[in-house]
């Protein structure tokens, strides 16, 4: 017969101060967990959401990012006339070729070296729809030949001169900030837009970086692949947007991911000790009570079970706490340098439920594994000693 | 001190509990001074970067390079005595996977620049003589298995096509801090095959007296202002300074995990306490009785607890030492110079203190305030 959960409830009750101290240090270790792997979280979603599955990315053979890649302007007629591109409402191809390089700002409040490297991408007028995540919320696109800029919108708050209406100063000329865009939390929204050709004449004479373009049949990327790959005029390789931007995120993803898991494997040896020690006082104290219990008939099995039970009650209310002391971090946006691509993206801590989930079994896990001897000694018990 | 024997005897009664705690302060102290050893080393970065040494690079991104004309006008700045170049490779070795920076440099201006850099005389001039040799870090021979004589085959990403380069020197960094996973070959081997593109990417110049270095950053910065590639100068103390902030809010991270690491663990350290308190109201009573005086038996506590939280900072702190040591961590790769630095055990420490006193003061004064007539009762 197994013991009522009620039972175990009401104990813990009974050692209110003990129970929270032990909850708390596993609530702390599982708060952390949260909360670190919420932000490798938060990177890898901002850099997947970049990219989608029905745009082709094509870059130089061998690169391996935008800004190693390099396509001549010659390249580019061809690889306009491939018969893949769809077309927009107006009937002209989705194509857009871009250049792209990190720019040195100064960050808002540092000093003159401090400084993070902004993506600047130069787009064809195709490239909002192209892109389908790209949102203008303030002012209209640029103006073909003008020295004007669209901002993202996490840079916000980040650099100086990003309103609206400002003029921010780059490359020996100044231009005009006209719109703020958003992009669905991913990386385009901690880059500054231009008219290619004028970012062209900036920074890269005579060269573009990458193309993107929209299929005209989403199944169709492993046709295009190969006839890129055939033309012998063209050193071109085709990427599957999503997948080339979510493989940009995994050099710091994965670092991000494992440091989060060396860090609170190691924070959490010491909460099961804690829980270890918690769990051997409750067992001794509560010799005669563990001694009646096993007198009234009940199974050695049931009180190893109802003592882990116990504990697991306990790490439980931790595992809780944690979730609710990691979740107001939802939605922070912190930023980071992506050694991937050498620029610097913002992004949103992101506290999924099945992260919160996950948090919520660690602890138990925890729970389980610091109560295990303890309740083993419990269900051991020699009874006639313990009731003397 | 004659106390001692029956504080350790009290830590003896519960040898699991007691071996549980320390064991808890350890890691904890382990993990925060790991924690902490990851911003100071980002930090000494820009420490051991040298204040004699300035960088010019472009002003507008720093992928952009600089023309070579630029050297010979760098050269006549005041104050600037000596001046080298380097380009960015970005070359992809094997599978790619295992990434390490190339440069192609400058051999001989270069290797003048950079003393910290020690490569053996012989290889040195076996290295300036041919034009594919290359010089690379002793961390790399280790990690790849490469020998002086070999020829290492690399993927341009930046230049495409496959580069051969023959291994003609190893160096040592007589400063962890600058890495020993660097690959350096000769820049006119990177010209000669993409003249049209190739010009260097930084200017690195030696001045004679580092207090003028804001005058000569801003005298070259002055001079090239209005050409088509305006630069930035800056010592290299302050260009690493800037790299280590791309880390973004790394330290604040740091900071706040470690606070909770310590945190968590009082909570456990003070939990056992209390316990061995609770355990003992009958004996504490007991004490008084036989005439132990309230003062006495607060230390008697507070130095229970300061044994528990003092051991587990020497193993713990001592772990933290030895970890880079032993794994060789703190050699080159990641985060070369990795050591816990001695003001991170004295914080070490200190956390150590508080954490006896945090611990230990509620069941000290619990133990002091015993009223013993109702306490001896509850014995019966």
């Amino acid at each position: 017969m197994k013991i009522p959960l009620i039972y175990n409830i009401r104990s813990v009750s009974q050692r209110p101060v003990s129970t929270m101290l032990t909850a708390l240090g596993i609530g702390l270790v599982v708060a952390v967990f949260v909360a670190m792997l919420a932000l490798a979280n938060g990177f890898i979603a901002a850099l997947v959401k970049t990219g989608s599955t029905d745009n082709v990315l094509l870059l130089r053979r061998g690169a391996d990012s935008e800004m190693s890649s390099s396509i001549p302007r010659d390249a580019i007629s061809i690889l306009a006339a491939s018969p893949h591109i769809a077309a927009g409402a107006d009937g002209k191809p989705l194509f857009s070729p871009e250049t792209y390089i990190v720019i040195n700002i100064p960050r808002q409040g540092g000093g003159e070296f401090d400084v993070a490297n902004v993506v600047a991408r130069g787009v064809s007028d195709k490239a909002f729809e192209v892109r389908r995540n790209i949102k203008i919320i303030e002012g209209r696109r640029f103006a073909s030949g003008q020295s004007e800029i669209c901002v993202g919108s996490k840079l916000k708050g980040r650099f100086n001169n990003v309103n609206v209406g400002d003029v921010l100063r780059f490359s020996n000329r100044n231009w005009s900030v006209v719109c703020r865009f958003t992009a669905d939390g991913s990386s385009f929204e901690s880059e500054i837009w231009g008219e290619n050709e004028q970012f062209q004449s900036v920074f890269r004479g005579g060269a573009f970086q990458d193309v993107a373009f929209r299929l005209k049949d989403p199944g169709a990327f492993d046709d295009v692949k190969r006839a890129f790959l055939a033309d012998q005029r063209i050193q071109i390789d085709a990427h599957r947007e999503s997948e080339f931007y979510a493989s940009q995120s995994e050099l710091l993803g994965n670092i991000l991911r494992i440091l989060a898991i060396m860090i609170t494997s190691i924070m959490s040896v010491g909460a099961v000790f804690g829980a270890v020690n918690t769990m051997y006082a409750a067992v001794s104290s509560r010799t005669p009570e563990i001694a009646v219990l096993l007198t009234l008939g009940f199974h050695p099995r049931s009180v190893l079970a109802s003592f882990l039970a116990e504990s697991a009650v306990i790490a439980f209310i931790g595992g809780v706490l944690g979730c609710l002391l990691a979740l107001p971090i939802n939605g922070v946006v912190t930023s980071t340098t992506n050694w991937s691509s050498f620029s610097e993206i913002a992004f949103a801590f992101r506290v999924t439920p099945q992260l919160l989930l996950a948090g919520l079994v660690f602890s138990v896990v925890m729970g389980v594994i610091g109560g295990f001897f303890p309740a083993r000694r419990a269900s051991r018990m020699p009874v006639i000693q313990a009731l003397r | 001190m004659k106390f001692l024997p029956l504080v350790l005897a009290n830590l003896k009664r519960h040898k699991l509990r007691t071996v549980l705690t320390m064991c808890s302060v350890a890691l904890a102290l382990f993990l925060f001074a790991n924690l902490r050893t990851v911003t100071t080393t980002l930090s000494a970065g820009s420490q051991v970067s040298s204040s004699s040494r300035m960088i010019t690079q472009n002003a507008t991104a720093f992928v952009i390079p600089l023309p070579m004309s630029y050297a010979q006008r760098l050269k006549s700045v005041p104050h600037v005595t000596d001046v080298t170049w380097a380009n960015w490779f970005g070359g992809k070795y094997g599978d790619g996977k295992d990434f390490f920076a190339q440069f192609a440099i400058d051999p001989e201006s270069y290797l003048k620049m950079y003393p910290e850099l020690a490569v053996p005389e012989d290889q040195k001039q076996a290295f300036f003589k041919e034009r594919s040799a290359a010089i690379v870090g002793e961390g790399l021979i280790r990690k790849f298995g490469w020998k002086l004589g070999q020829n290492v085959t690399m993927q341009g990403t930046i230049f495409p096509g496959d580069w051969t380069f023959t291994i003609r020197g190893i160096y040592h960094p007589t400063l962890k801090e600058y890495g020993d996973d660097s690959f350096m070959f000769h820049y006119d081997y990177l010209y000669e095959r993409e003249p049209t593109r190739v010009t260097p990417g930084w200017f690195i110049m030696k001045i004679d007296d580092p207090n003028a270095a804001p005058t000569v950053a801003k005298t070259i910065d002055d001079q090239f202002r209005n050409s088509t590639a305006p630069t930035k100068t800056g010592t290299e103390k302050a260009f690493a300074a800037g790299f280590a902030s791309m880390w973004g809010n790394v330290k604040l991270l740091m900071s706040t995990i470690g606070m909770a690491v310590v945190f968590a663990i009082l909570l456990v350290t003070a939990n056992a306490m209390m316990m061995n308190q609770r355990e003992r109201t009958g004996e504490v009573a007991v004490m008084k009785t036989v005439g132990f005086s309230d003062r006495r038996l607060f230390f008697l506590v507070i130095i229970e607890a300061a044994v528990i939280a003092l051991t587990g900072a020497v193993l713990g702190l001592g772990a933290a030492v030895l970890l880079p040591i032993v794994t060789g961590f703190g050699e080159g790769g990641f985060l070369p110079g990795f050591r816990v630095t001695p003001g991170t055990l004295v914080v070490g420490g200190t956390v150590a203190v508080l954490l006896t006193v945090a611990s230990g003061v509620f069941p000290a004064w619990q133990a002091a305030k015993l009223p013993v007539v109702q306490a001896l009762r509850r014995v019966e």
